[in-house]
């Protein structure tokens, strides 16, 4: 029987079949398994206890980037406190046990696990990756099937190479036309998943497509498949192309020679074939996308730069008053108010979804000769040690330096509290990060989540400002 | 895994859609190296609330906990569900769950139901009276009975049987070893640079934390 024709996902699905378990789950084979210190100690412990190896150590790359520091490091490392300290240690010690390689903090390639797979040529097109890290979609942007796992799974594949997976469901994601002057692809993602909701794409493996899609570069398709999970996606992923094949020719660790041209060959394969099914479709205009805010604590509650923030009164569906009304309270919010002009306290730029230099280059852009707004504390994270590397040379370093910006180590950072980088309660943050729950970057701290040119903007002028207004 | 058959007990409503799993245990409680104890700290921003319901007697001994759409969303951490667990939750209802939750749940012995909005509904007007807050679930059977009622759900067969069972993950796919070999020998043959062929240590030097947190440069 001749196959039907196929969705991205389900060729690279089907590749990885390696049996069939019971019913329609199956037994996946994991390429490349990222390890973070945070999911991983109870994984390891399990393995010990029952006195089981690494199948594959040469597949797995563990780096430590939640709890690290971003202080300063030419004299050592310091941590926040002593829990931090462990986990760091827990894993070290885990690694050297299990042989595993390790990027170590000293090294200048360390950096948050999810900027440097795709920086090593670890990420590649074709490929199953996981990590125990829901923004493992990430890696989706070079075309592999990329996911988060929870560490009882973490300790599965450490053991086998293995996931046992039910089939996802497949959503195509079509954006048509060009994005406007100034609007992103962070503005992107803020508008889908405002369209969709958090629970919009559950169950579904999205793939994103569309003239919008190709024209973005791969930090800006990242970006897109970084915060496919805040849909509720199992995965993102976009089918590679020249841009792909491009970053992966300088890649230290991606094919080389004639394993370079077989990869190439294969990869040209890796698209959805015409006529594949999809269970669920999206089309979105470009040209409609706006710069994006969130004015609550979902992703979902976002709105236009221009916008009004909804006015809980006017909504007839009483649990959704309730709802916005909570939010409103928690993030010391008034319905009916614009957004733009809600004085801010911190500025924070990096994450794995905005801490790429395309990122810092386009946060620095909008400084000019203008200063840190006085009274707002404003971060410059680089995702990783390679991205600080790459913006000193270019002399990124000083114009944040200079305009008010502190320009600290690769790491989270402020992306999630467990770190010494938190908001203080009550404190509102411009944030390039990607959740906006309650207490993610602080207990009692105020996320509103934009690009990195709009949290730029916002320290500058001390509120949360329209880059379209903010420029003239 | 570990296994579940039946339950009975008290269910607590939170009727909130889409809570997340930074809700459920907050970042700051990530650090520990071990799964036990996370019970303490379970929704740490709701009890700061006074009056919270799993503060609250009879919910304080809560088995059951109901809630709306997208429970779970969020980060993958399974230190939501090892933290609903050491509180003495079991069984979780919603109408929806986010899928590493929903994955993650399973793997800790927790069933995961899913019902329709209208029967959450009803469910939670039940809990929230004491009198009627107490309910059962049979697995074997795909019951679960409530005061003055009771519903059949569904489940799929690997994830039902898998629970019933309580089978170490790891060992049955161990059993897939020669599977498993061979996929891989494909792999090398037709997809070669997909090989992991990373080396450990990593090439550069280690950095000793606990000497550089004392203050010792490298
Ligand atoms: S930067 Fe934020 S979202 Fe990304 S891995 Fe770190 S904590 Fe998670």
């Amino acid at each position: 029987m001749l196959p039907g024709p196929r969705t991205l996902f389900q060729k690279i699905w089907d590749d990885h079949v390696v049996a069939r378990v019971n019913g329609d789950a199956v037994l996946l084979y994991i390429d490349r398994h990222l390890v973070n210190e945070v999911t991983s100690p109870q994984a390891f412990e399990g393995l010990r206890t029952a006195g089981r190896k690494v199948r594959a150590p040469g597949a797995t790359l563990a780096v430590a980037d939640h709890n690290v520091s971003t202080d300063d490091r030419s004299n050592g490392i310091t941590f926040g406190d002593p829990e931090s300290r462990a986990q760091v240690e827990a894993l070290e010690r885990n690694v050297r046990a299990f042989g595993l390689p390790y990027v170590p903090l000293a090294d200048r390639q360390q950096g948050i696990v999810h900027i440097i797979g795709p920086e090593l040529g670890l990420t590649l097109p074709g490929g199953t990756i996981v990590c125990g890290d829901s923004h493992t979609s990430t890696h989706g942007a070079f075309g592999a099937l990329a996911f988060g796992i929870g560490t009882s799974e973490v300790e599965h594949v450490l053991a086998t190479q293995t996931l046992v997976q039910r089939p996802a469901r497949a959503m195509l994601i079509r954006v048509d036309n060009e994005l406007g002057q100034g609007v992103t692809a962070k503005d992107l993602v803020l508008h889908i998943i405002g369209t969709i909701g958090t629970g919009g794409a559950t169950g579904h493996v999205i793939e994103f497509a569309g003239d919008a899609v190709s024209a973005l570069d791969m930090a800006g398709r990242m970006t897109l498949c970084n915060m496919s999970i805040e849909a509720g996606a199992r995965a993102g992923m976009i089918a590679p192309d020249q841009k792909v094949f491009d970053w992966l020719k300088t890649a230290p660790l991606a094919p080389k020679g004639g394993e370079l041209d077989a990869a190439l060959a294969y990869w040209q394969t890796l698209r959805s074939d015409e006529g594949a099914l999809f269970d669920k479709v999206l089309i979105v205009d470009a040209s409609d996308v706006s710069p994006m805010v969130t004015w609550g604590t979902s992703p979902e509650a976002v709105i236009t730069a221009d916008g009004i923030i909804p006015d809980p009164s006017a909504l007839s569906d009483p649990s959704k008053r309730t709802e916005v009304a909570h939010m409103l309270n928690y993030m010391g919010l008034q319905g009916g108010d614009r957004i733009s002009g809600t004085p801010i306290d911190v500025a924070f730029i990096g994450s794995c979804t905005n801490g790429r230099i395309e990122d810092l280059r386009a946060a620095a852009s909008v400084i000019g000769d203008r200063r840190v707004a006085p009274g707002v504390r404003a971060m410059v994270v680089p995702g990783s040690g390679l991205v600080k590397a790459q913006a000193e040379s270019e002399g990124l370093d000083r114009i944040f330096m200079d305009a008010g910006f502190e320009w600290r180590e690769a790491g989270c950072s402020m992306c999630l509290g467990m770190n010494a980088d938190r908001l203080l309660p009550g404190q509102r943050c411009a944030s390039t990060s990607n959740r906006n729950f309650e207490g993610r970057q602080g207990p009692g701290g105020r996320t509103h989540l934009m690009s990195p040119a709009m949290v730029a903007a916002a320290a500058l002028a001390g509120c949360i400002v329209d880059p379209r207004v903010a420029r003239q | 895994m570990k296994s579940f058959t039946r339950l009975h007990g008290i269910a607590a409503a939170l009727p909130t859609a889409n809570i997340d799993t930074d809700k459920i245990l907050a970042g700051r409680f990530l650090k520990t190296v071990t799964r036990e104890g996370l019970g303490r700290v379970l929704f740490s921003s709701l009890r700061e609330q006074p009056g919270f319901v799993l503060d609250q007697a009879p919910w304080n001994e809560a088995r059951f906990l109901i809630a709306l759409d997208n429970f779970g969303c969020g980060s993958s951490r399974e230190h939501a569900p090892w933290a609903l667990l050491d509180f003495g939750i079991q069984c979780i209802i919603a109408p929806s769950f986010a899928d590493i939750f929903y994955t993650n749940c399973l793997k800790n012995g927790i069933l995961p139901l899913k019902l329709s909005l209208l029967q959450v509904e009803h469910l939670m007007s039940l809990a929230e009276d004491p009198r009627t807050a107490s309910m059962s679930v049979d697995l074997r059977d795909q019951i679960l009975s409530y005061h003055g009622g009771e519903t059949s759900f569904d489940i799929g067969a690997q994830e039902k049987n898998d629970l019933l069972n309580g089978v170490d993950e790891v060992a049955r796919t161990l059993t897939f070893a020669a599977s498993i070999r061979s996929h891989e020998m494909i792999r090398d043959a037709q997809r070669p640079w997909l090989a992991g062929t990373l080396r450990a240590p990593w090439e550069t030097k280690w950095y000793n934390v606990t000497r550089e947190d004392a203050g010792e440069s490298r």
